[in-house]
């Protein structure tokens, strides 16, 4: 199996330091999800060769050695894509010019056509376009199908879609999923935004103060109590639903998750597709009773499988669905009064807000 | 009115200095702006003193300083000598030299410049792309400081051409060898033959300013980087 084992020191600006020993997935999208200033950029620069990393250090793919002892492969031999957050195409080339500047410099005999990835980023229209007339969102594709046509061995995303509008994001993300799915191609995509994060990522990676603090497949992190994630403001849980049917009446889509029923904002996606939607754990509240002639239409038998203190005045609990959990928090003073325990079955109120946030009309 | 040959041959020897001189300015200038582009600290801004050097100095103190390294008796007068058999100083040879050093600050300082505002970003998302340092200098870089390449080149010929304190010095004045186009009007007016000498003049007035006129049309300095 190919892992993607890093361990690099490097110091920065101002007496930072990244310090990382991990091993994360070789396929698959790999988050790496901090605040700013947190080495997000650095690791991927040292993983790419653009920034010297401490000796020592390691960064190996499978059987690509790019940094050992004694080993430092010059960026430009690595065969490592990278996609910046400012897209950096080249101001002197139109759009097809600049994908043919990747094509001629590839090394590896590649399956992949050019046509295949204008065709997925949708860049027909605008091969012949020169950079500078271009908007955000379509420099931002250009630069990530000039990234994928020089077909790379691990793709380094950096805030790709930080300075994007919420239809060229919910695209581009749709867009890079259907690669890393299509071409086998592992992907570190840098991120602080935990939506973004939480719809495309299989693996997270988070980081803090140049530390790496937690490492775990996504599904799994989500559903744990005692991470960093869980401890911040807009914690979430994540669940795979299916499309189950469209309600055209009041224009909404009924989706199977564990075999209830949740309803969302209608979607254009045809039923049987598996689908992830992501539920705040604000956005969720308990109670003992199936609540009745309520205006939420989400109610949901679950288990309270754990709690956490969070701080004084709230708890968050962990309720398992089937296989999968929803988290919830609630004050503390509302459990007491409940006199809620570990195993006690409850039902989970979902404010269908909750579901019509970005999470739930993506992926 | 037309030029006599002796005119024709001053003219000819200029162009021929100027273009040789710019050639090689190229060559060598422009590894040396990309270097000191690229650095900042003692050495570098020790070696860019020397470059603006000639830009205040008497043209004469240089010239005086290379006619000394040039004569026969010295150490590289000698290895001239035995490496092609004719003596470096008073040759066209010597002209060549003074005048890449003469010139250098107008080829090294706009290089410089438009090296050092060309964006570090997009070097390495060629880097990434598997562009070799070489290949990024070449399918980067330079064309996106084409015009200051103009411009250096421009710069560098025209004040080749406008030289005359170190040609004088390490030059002499000899005709079809070292007499330069400014050397052979500076000898008509000191021989009083005024209407040669406004001929020189005038040809090289017209000179400068066409070429100034065209560099400045062409909006060589003002590089800008279009994001």
């Amino acid at each position: 199996m190919n892992k993607l084992a890093l361990h690099i020191g490097c110091h920065g600006d101002q007496g930072f330091t990244l310090q990382l020993d991990c091993e994360l997935p070789g396929s698959g999208i790999t988050a790496v999800y901090g605040p700013s200033g947190s080495g997000k950029s650095t690791l991927l620069d040292c993983i790419a060769g653009l920034r010297e990393a401490a000796p020592g250090s390691i960064v190996r793919l499978g059987s690509h050695t790019w940094q050992d002892a004694g080993i430092a492969v010059p960026t430009w031999k690595r065969q490592i894509g990278y996609v910046f957050q400012d897209a950096r195409l080249f101001p002197h080339l139109n759009v097809q010019q600049n994908l043919q500047y990747a094509l001629t410099r590839r090394h590896q005999e590649s399956k992949l056509h050019l046509s295949q990835v204008v065709n997925w980023l949708e860049l027909d229209e605008l091969l012949t376009s020169a950079t500078d007339t271009l908007s955000a969102g379509q420099k931002q594709r250009v630069a990530i199908g000039r990234a994928l046509v020089s077909s790379p061995h691990l793709l380094l995303l950096d805030e790709p879609l930080a300075n994007l509008d919420h239809t060229s994001r919910q695209n581009c993300m749709r867009c890079l999923q259907r690669v890393s799915q299509d071409l086998q191609l592992p992907m570190l995509y840098v991120s602080h935004d935990i939506e973004e994060v939480s719809q495309l990522a299989d693996y997270l990676l988070l980081l803090d103060g140049g530390r790496l603090v937690e490492q775990g497949s996504m599904f799994a992190l989500s559903g744990r109590l005692d991470t960093r994630l869980a401890q911040e403001e807009q914690a979430a849980a994540i669940l795979v639903a299916r499309v189950a049917r469209h309600d055209t009446q009041y224009g909404l889509t009924e989706l199977d998750v564990e075999g209830h029923t949740l309803f969302v904002n209608h979607l254009a996606h045809a039923p049987g597709e598996s689908r992830r939607i992501r539920i705040p754990a604000r956005d969720v509240s308990v109670c003992r009773q199936r609540p009745r002639d309520s205006s939420i239409l989400n109610i949901l038998p679950v288990v309270l499988d754990e709690v956490e203190d969070t701080d004084n005045a709230r708890l968050l609990l962990r309720l398992s669905l089937g296989s999968q959990y929803l988290l919830a928090r609630i004050t503390r003073r509302s459990a007491v009064e409940l006199g809620l325990q570990v195993g006690d079955q409850l039902y989970a109120q979902i404010k269908s807000a909750a579901l019509l946030t970005e999470a739930s009309d993506s992926l | 009115m037309s030029l006599n040959n002796a005119e024709l041959d001053a003219v000819y020897l200029t162009l021929a200095l100027a273009s040789i001189t710019t050639v090689l300015l190229l060559i060598l200038g422009t590894p040396l702006a990309w270097w000191l582009s690229r650095r900042r600290g003692n050495l570098s801004a020790a070696l860019e003193a020397v470059v603006a050097m000639p830009l205040i100095l008497p043209p004469t103190v240089l010239g005086f300083y290379l006619l000394l390294l040039f004569a026969p008796n010295s150490a590289l007068g000698q290895f001239w000598q035995q490496l092609t058999g004719s003596q470096l100083a008073f040759s066209f040879s010597a002209l060549v030299i003074g005048s890449v050093l003469y010139s250098l600050p107008f080829v090294v300082q706009p290089l410089q410049s438009a090296f050092q505002r060309m964006p570090q970003g997009l070097l390495q998302a060629a880097a990434t792309l598997g562009a070799s340092p070489l290949d990024q200098f070449r399918s980067i870089v330079l064309p996106l400081t084409r015009r200051s390449f103009i411009t250096a080149a421009s710069l560098g010929f025209a004040h080749t051409v406008g030289e005359f304190g170190v040609v004088l010095m390490i030059g002499g004045n000899i005709p079809g060898e070292t007499q330069v186009l400014s050397i052979a009007m500076y000898d008509a007016v000191e021989s009083l033959r005024f209407v040669e000498a406004h001929r020189m003049a005038g040809a090289l007035v017209l000179f400068s300013l066409a070429l100034l006129f065209v560099l400045y049309r062409s909006d060589g300095y003002s590089w800008r980087v279009r994001a």
